[in-house]
């Protein structure tokens, strides 16, 4: 660790222990940065964790490019504030696989809160992922909820049907959809259309968006249930904050029934799990990267890929050389 | 490990001018330089804009002004900067600035000015320095 970013540590650690939003930026700088800052970071933070993991509630918000997610964001957090709830958003736009550079736009679209103390916005490049959202989205959204947010909403960038990380990162997902969507709703079925708990048709001033409306209660009808939930359909107008305070409505009857049916434990566990799985294997990856190199493990790898040997054995020695 | 920090940069339209071109061709570029750039849109307070540099934790921001009025809206603007604790952020100023209004503007606390016919090159090449500078 070089001095500026130690320094940087310090500084943001302090911070954000007397709750200054600054040190909150810093440290989502550093947790972006690498996953081993991170483990500094939340050694010292852990505390402040674990007594926020059960007020916070974490909403993901995913669609097709130009549906609305923003606006939509922007809108529902309007009706939070308005209920005195604070807010944190993390909205994630691509980063461009030619030159590593982003233009990070949602942000944009939620300029009415950006002098309200209640609400704090970072913006985050995918730099490299490609489900929907960054690969340190999940330590940018612990560090959200040990700041102390009431609700944290994550704005995914534009999806097709196969970027579905939301599903594993946040309490309740609302897919934003709009009257163009309705003819691909057939060929979403498989993605997107699974993992609503909400489904928002916005741009209901457009024509078509009763059609989507129906042809979506329809598909509902015909899926198999995935639980006790019914997804809810409800229409909008983002951009005129129309039908943002029923759209918060759905979400929080759906964080309700998420408590009273334990089904928000089964999925935090769900996800937690998923993250020691992602944890565990990047840890193999690099350590093998920064290996595999060493004649002593060439042999025990073509070994692994014939089966003579198993994979135990393998992982002990790459575990064990020094 | 050898992940490296992005350089970010906020790009901001302080004040009521509404040339927004150059703002816009300026985030391209900086985004094909490989930077990771925000942009405000339109008529930005300068409390605004400096609330949004501490929330996204930005290195260098820069100001798009082709109103005239650059040297007192750079003023007001450095000093929301400083209030945020940003003090040592990097600032660039383009558009309209005379050559005469560079000097003050350098006095302000502003590193770099860039007006009209500025090559994308010659900017991104003294953000990266500047950047490196700051950091150390
Ligand atoms: C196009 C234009 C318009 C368009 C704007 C369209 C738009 N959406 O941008 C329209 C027709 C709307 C317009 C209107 C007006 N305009 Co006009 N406009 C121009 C003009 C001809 C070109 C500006 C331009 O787009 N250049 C192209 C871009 C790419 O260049 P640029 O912005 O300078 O950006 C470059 C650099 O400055 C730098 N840069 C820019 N931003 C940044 C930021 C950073 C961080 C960095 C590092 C670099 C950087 O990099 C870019 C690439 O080199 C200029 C004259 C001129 N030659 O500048 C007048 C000019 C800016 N306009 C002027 C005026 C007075 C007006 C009006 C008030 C006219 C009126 N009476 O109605 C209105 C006001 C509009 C408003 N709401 O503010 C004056 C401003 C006077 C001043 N500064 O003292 C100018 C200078 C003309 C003049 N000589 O009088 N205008
Ligand atoms: N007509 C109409 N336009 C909307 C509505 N909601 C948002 N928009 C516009 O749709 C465009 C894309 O919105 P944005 O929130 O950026 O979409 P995102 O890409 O999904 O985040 C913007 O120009 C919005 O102003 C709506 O209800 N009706
Ligand atoms: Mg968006």
């Amino acid at each position: 660790m070089d001095h500026n970013t130690t320094d940087m540590l310090e500084v943001g650690i302090r911070e954000f222990r007397a709750k200054q939003e600054r040190g909150l930026a810093r440290l989502i700088t550093l947790v972006e940065t690498s996953p081993e800052l991170g483990n500094s970071i939340f050694s010292r933070i852990g505390e402040s964790l674990a007594q926020s993991q059960s007020q916070c509630h974490v909403i993901g918000f995913t669609g097709p490019p130009g549906a609305g997610k923003s606006t939509l964001v922007n809108a529902v957090t309007a009706v939070l504030r308005g209920e005195g709830h604070r807010v944190g958003i993390i909205a994630v736009d691509p980063t461009s696989p030619f030159s590593g550079g982003a233009m990070l736009g949602d942000r944009i679209r939620m300029e009415r809160h950006y002098l309200d103390s209640g609400v704090f916005i970072r913006s985050l490049a995918t730099r490299g992922g490609v489900g929907g959202l960054s690969p340190a989205t999940k330590d940018v959204l612990k560090l959200m909820r040990a700041f102390g947010f009431d609700y944290i909403l994550v704005e995914t960038v534009g999806v097709g049907q196969t970027e579905l990380d939301v599903m594993t990162a946040v309490d309740t997902v609302v897919v934003v959809l709009v009257p163009e969507a309705g003819d691909s709703i057939q060929t979403m079925k498989a993605g997107l259309m699974e993992i609503a708990d909400v489904f928002v048709v916005n741009k209901a001033d457009r024509p078509g968006s009763e059609e989507l409306r129906s042809s979506l209660r329809v598909m509902l009808g015909l899926a198999a249930k995935r639980g006790p939930w019914e997804p809810l359909v409800i229409t909008t107008q983002a951009d005129k904050d129309i039908g943002s305070g029923e759209v918060l409505e759905a979400i929080v009857r759906h964080a309700e029934q998420l408590r009273q049916t334990g089904e928000l434990e089964v999925r935090r566990a769900l996800r937690e799990e998923r993250e020691l799985l992602d944890l565990v294997s990047a840890h193999i990856i690099n350590r093998w990267k920064a290996l595999k190199d060493r004649p002593e493990l060439a042999e025990l790898a073509s070994q692994v890929i014939c089966r003579r040997i198993g994979v135990d054995r393998f992982l002990n020695a790459i575990a064990n050389l020094a | 490990m050898e992940h490296s920090r992005h350089t970010r940069v906020l790009v901001a339209k302080p004040g009521l001018d509404g040339h927004d071109r150059g703002a816009k061709v300026i985030v391209q570029a900086f985004r094909d330089a490989g930077m990771e750039v925000i942009y405000t849109g339109l008529h930005q307070t300068p409390q605004q804009i400096a609330r949004v540099a501490m929330q996204e934790d930005v290195d260098v921001v820069g100001l798009s002004i082709l109103s005239g009025t650059h040297v007192a809206l750079c003023q007001v603007v450095m000093d929301e900067l400083r209030a945020q604790g940003l003090g040592n952020v990097v600032v660039f100023v383009g558009g309209t600035v005379p050559p005469k209004d560079v000097p003050k503007l350098k006095a302000i606390g502003v590193k770099e000015v860039f007006g009209a016919g500025s090559r994308f090159d010659d900017i991104v090449q003294s953000i990266n320095t500047h950047v490196a500078t700051r950091r150390g």
